[in-house]
C-alpha cells in the first residue's frame, strides 16, 4: 500500500467517524432537550399527519422560504436540488454495477454540476450585494460557499476536462466500505475533490450545516396544534 | 504602576455598569414616519436604534421577583451558566441557535427593522447578539476561531446591547413566519431577558407590573374596592345609555361562565367600551355569567421575560378562582398574549380543567364565545347600529401566530372577521402582506408599552399605519377593530401622531356592544 493510500484510507475513516458521532451527538441533543410549552407557529396543522404533511412542504419545497423571499429561494432550491442529485449520483460508487436508475441520472448530471455551481455562485454575489445579509453573514458562510464551490468544480473538472479513471475510484470507496483498502487514484483534480469533500464532512457537525437534521426538531413547526385538548407536559416544567 | 493601570481599568468598568443602569436621558421625540402606504426595505444604518433602552428595574422591584437587585459582580460567569441552563431546557433555544444559516429571509420582515433600518433590529441581526456568546462559550466553532467565527466575550458592551435591543423585539413571531426553520426570535429574546433577569438587570415596566400581579391581582395595581367600583361605574354607565340594568357580578359562585379579562378593559379607554360589549353579550344571552377579583387579570407579563415560575404563577390565580367560585366554563377577553397564555399554555401551566364543562374548549375565547351564540340565534342583533363604521380588523400577533379559534386552523383569523361581519355592514380587509399571519406587531407588544419606548413604539407602528392609512384613503375606513389590550394602549397612544385620530382603534366587542339589541328576547 503506498503511503498516499494509507493517509487517504485514515484520513477518510477519520472524516466518516467524526461526521456521523458529531451529527449523531447533534441530533440527540435536539432529540432529548426538552419544549416545555407548546409553541407551534400558527395556523398549525391540528394532527400528527399534518405536521408530516407541513414537514414535507418545509423540507421539500421551502415553503416558508418561497413565500418570504423568491430571490434566495430560486437561488437555495436550485444549489439544494443540485446537492441532492450530485449525492445520489455519487451512489454509484458504492454499487459493484451500476443500479439504472443512478445511470439514468448520468444522462443528465452535466447540467445538475453546473446548476450547483451556478447557484452556489449566486447565493454567493447575493451575500455581497444585498446590504442586510452582507452585514450578517460571517467568515464561515463565505468559506463554506467557496468550499462547495471548490468540491462543484473540481467534480466538474474530473468528468469533463482531466477525467478520473473512475473504475479506480469505485475500487478504493469499496475497498473502504468494505474495510480492505485499496490503492486510491493518483489523479490530482481527484485527490483534491476527495480532500474537500472529507473536510466538509469534518466541518458539518460543527456548523450552520446542522440545519439539515436541525430543522426537524423545530417546536413551531414540528408542534401539534392542540394545546386545548391534550395536556403537554415535560419533565422539569411540572405543575405549580 | 500596576496598581494605577487596574484603578483606571476598575473606574471605566464602574462608569459602563453605571451607563448600563441608568435611564436613557429624556430626549425630545423624535420625527414620526411619513405616512406613504408603501412599506420599503430600508437600507441599513448601522447604530441607528442603539439609543433605545427601557428604564432598568431598581433594586426592589427585582427582589420582590428573586432576582438580583442590581447587576451582579460575577455576572458574565452568572449569565454564562444561566445561558448552559435555558439551552437544556429549551429545545427551542438550543435548535435555533444552531440553525440559522443567515440566509437572508426575516431581515426584512420585522416592524421595528423596517421603521429603525439599525441591522441589529433584522431579526437574525439580533439573534446574533445572543448567538455571538453561545459560539464563544458553547461551540467548538467559536472555542478555535474566536472573533472571526462571529464568537464573542460577554462583555459590558455587549450587555449593553442586549438590554437595547432585546427591549426592541415584542415578541410576534412575525421572523418564525417567514424562516425556512421557524427561528423564533420571541424564544431567544424572552431567554436572553430571562438570562438578564438572572443577573439582576431587569426591565422596571414588565417586572414592576409582575410583581402588581402578584400582590394585587392585576396589571394595573387596584385593589378589590377600586375594581368594585370601576364594576359599578360600568354598571352605571350602561343603565344611564340603555335604560337597562345589565349587571356585571363579581365573585359569584357557580356561575356558568367564569370571564377572565385584561385589567385595562375595567379602567382604559377604548377597553371598557369592549367590558361593555361582554356584559351586554352575557346578559342578553342570558348566561349566569362571573368576574373575579382573584383573577382580576388575564394578562401575563411572565411570558415576556421568560420566566416559567412567574408565568405559571401568575396563571395560578386563575385556577385559584375556578377553584373559589366553581364555574361550568371559562372565557377570555381580548387580549393578544393573554390570549396566547390562555390557549396554548394554562392546559400545560394551571391544567388540566376537569373541573369545567367537557362540552366547550377551555378555555374559549370571547369571540368565539359571542359569535357562537349569534350563529345560534341567541343574540338580537342591529347591524345598523354601527352604520356610521367602515371597518377593518388588525390581526394581533399572538393571536394570530400562536394561538387558534374554533377547530380549524385559520379560525383564529375567521372566527374575529365572521363576528364583526356578523354586527357591522361595511368590513374591509387591510394589505395582504399585514393581515392573517402576516399581520405586523402594534409596536408595542412584548413588554415594550411603556412611555420611555415611545419613540420605539411609534416606529414600530409604521407598517400597520401604512396599511391602515391605505384602506383609510382608499375605502373611508375609520374603524380598526382589536382583540387585544395592548394593541388598543398602543394604538389609541401613537395614531395622533400619524395624525389618526384615536377614536378609530377600538375592540371588536365595543362594535358588539353597540349592536347588539338589549330587551325583549325573541
Amino acid at each position: 500500500m503506498s503511503g498516499l493510500t494509507l493517509l487517504y484510507t485514515l484520513f477518510a475513516y477519520v472524516a466518516i467517524a467524526v461526521f456521523l458521532v458529531g451529527f449523531l451527538a447533534r441530533i440527540w441533543k435536539y432529540a432529548t432537550t426538552p419544549s416545555p410549552l407548546k409553541i407551534p407557529l400558527t395556523p398549525a396543522p391540528v394532527n400528527s399527519v399534518g405536521v408530516v404533511y407541513r414537514m414535507v412542504q418545509e423540507v421539500g419545497f421551502f415553503k416558508s422560504l418561497f413565500y418570504s423571499n423568491r430571490v434566495i429561494w430560486i437561488g437555495g432550491y436550485l444549489m439544494h436540488i443540485a446537492l441532492l442529485i450530485t449525492i445520489v449520483k455519487h451512489l454509484r460508487f458504492f454499487f459493484k454495477t451500476t443500479p439504472t436508475a443512478l445511470a439514468w441520472i448520468t444522462s443528465f448530471e452535466i447540467y445538475v454540476g453546473f446548476i450547483f455551481f451556478g447557484a452556489l455562485a449566486f447565493l454567493f454575489l447575493m451575500r455581497l450585494v444585498i446590504d442586510r445579509t452582507y452585514y450578517l453573514s460571517l467568515m464561515q458562510d463565505y468559506v463554506l460557499l467557496i468550499l462547495l464551490m471548490l468540491i462543484a468544480a473540481t467534480g466538474i473538472l474530473t468528468k469533463y476536462y482531466v477525467r478520473t479513471d473512475i473504475i479506480k475510484v469505485k475500487q478504493f470507496v469499496m475497498g473502504l466500505v468494505q474495510f480492505r483498502p485499496e490503492a486510491i487514484p493518483g489523479d490530482p483534480i481527484f485527490i483534491i475533490h476527495f480532500t474537500l469533500v472529507l473536510l466538509l464532512l469534518i466541518y458539518f457537525p460543527f456548523s450552520k450545516l446542522m440545519h439539515s437534521g436541525g430543522i426537524f426538531f423545530s417546536p413551531t413547526r414540528n408542534q401539534v396544534d392542540d394545546a386545548r385538548e391534550v395536556r403537554h407536559v415535560t419533565p422539569w416544567a411540572v405543575k405549580g | 504602576m500596576a496598581e494605577e493601570i487596574t484603578t483606571t481599568e476598575e473606574k471605566t468598568v464602574d462608569k459602563d455598569i453605571a451607563a448600563l443602569l441608568t435611564s436613557p436621558p429624556k430626549r425630545a421625540p423624535e420625527p414620526t414616519p411619513e405616512l406613504t402606504g408603501k412599506i420599503v426595505k430600508p437600507k441599513i444604518v448601522q447604530g441607528a436604534a442603539a439609543h433605545y433602552k427601557p428604564h432598568v428595574a431598581k433594586p426592589e422591584i427585582q427582589e420582590k421577583l428573586g432576582f438580583p437587585g442590581t447587576l451582579v459582580e460575577n455576572w458574565q460567569e452568572a449569565a454564562v451558566a444561566k445561558m448552559r441552563e435555558l439551552l437544556g431546557k429549551y429545545k427551542s433555544l438550543q435548535v435555533y441557535m444552531d440553525i440559522c444559516v443567515r440566509c437572508g429571509s426575516c431581515t426584512d420582515k420585522c416592524h421595528y427593522f423596517l421603521s429603525t433600518r439599525d441591522p441589529k433590529n433584522m431579526p437574525a441581526g439580533r439573534a446574533e447578539l445572543f448567538r455571538q456568546v453561545y459560539r464563544k462559550y458553547f461551540t467548538t466553532e467559536g472555542k478555535i476561531f474566536g472573533k472571526l467565527a462571529g464568537a464573542v466575550g460577554f462583555d459590558l458592551s455587549l450587555l449593553a446591547e442586549w438590554y437595547s435591543y432585546f427591549h426592541q423585539c415584542s415578541q410576534c413571531r412575525r421572523c418564525s413566519l417567514y424562516c425556512p426553520y421557524g427561528i423564533d426570535t420571541a424564544e431567544i429574546s424572552m431567554a436572553a431577558r430571562e438570562i438578564m433577569d438572572s443577573i439582576g438587570l431587569g426591565q422596571k415596566y414588565t417586572n414592576e407590573i409582575i410583581g402588581k400581579v402578584h400582590e394585587l391581582g392585576n396589571n394595573l395595581g387596584m385593589n378589590e374596592a377600586a375594581l368594585r367600583n370601576a364594576i359599578e361605574f360600568v354598571e352605571e354607565e350602561i343603565e344611564e345609555d340603555t335604560g337597562i340594568p345589565v349587571k356585571l357580578p363579581i365573585n359569584e359562585e357557580d356561575a356558568e361562565v367564569l370571564l377572565v379579562t385584561p385589567s385595562a378593559d375595567f379602567f382604559a379607554t377604548p377597553h371598557l367600551e369592549s367590558l361593555v360589549g361582554y356584559a351586554k353579550v352575557f346578559h342578553q344571552a342570558g348566561i349566569n355569567w362571573t368576574l373575579s377579583t382573584t383573577a382580576a387579570e388575564a394578562g401575563n407579563f411572565g411570558m415576556f421575560i421568560g420566566s416559567y415560575y412567574h408565568m405559571q404563577k401568575v396563571a395560578s390565580r386563575i385556577k385559584q378562582a375556578i377553584e373559589e367560585l366553581r364555574p361550568k366554563r371559562l372565557v377570555v377577553g381580548e387580549c393578544g398574549h393573554a390570549w396566547r397564555i390562555a390557549y396554548a399554555f394554562w392546559n400545560t401551566l394551571i391544567g388540566p380543567f376537569d373541573m369545567l364543562n367537557q362540552k366547550y374548549p377551555r378555555p374559549q375565547h370571547i369571540c368565539e364565545f359571542t359569535l357562537d351564540l349569534i350563529n345560534r340565534g341567541a343574540l338580537k342583533i342591529d347591524k345598523s347600529a354601527n352604520d356610521e363604521f367602515v371597518v377593518t380588523f388588525h390581526d394581533s400577533c399572538n393571536v394570530a401566530r400562536a394561538t387558534r379559534m374554533g377547530d380549524k386552523p385559520g379560525g383564529q383569523f375567521d372566527i374575529p372577521r365572521e363576528l364583526i361581519k356578523a354586527v357591522t355592514n361595511k368590513y374591509v380587509d387591510m394589505e395582504y402582506d399585514t393581515i392573517r399571519e402576516r399581520t405586523f406587531c402594534c409596536g408595542g407588544g412584548g413588554g415594550l408599552l411603556t412611555d420611555e419606548l415611545i419613540d420605539v413604539r411609534v416606529k414600530g407602528a409604521m407598517p400597520r399605519m401604512q396599511a391602515l392609512h391605505n384602506v383609510m384613503e382608499t375605502h373611508g375606513v375609520n374603524f380598526m377593530a382589536l382583540i387585544c389590550a395592548i394593541c388598543k394602549a398602543q394604538f389609541t397612544k401613537i395614531m395622533p401622531k400619524y395624525g389618526i385620530p384615536m377614536e378609530v382603534a377600538g375592540g371588536i366587542h365595543q362594535l358588539v356592544g353597540r349592536a347588539i339589541v338589549l330587551g325583549a328576547k325573541e
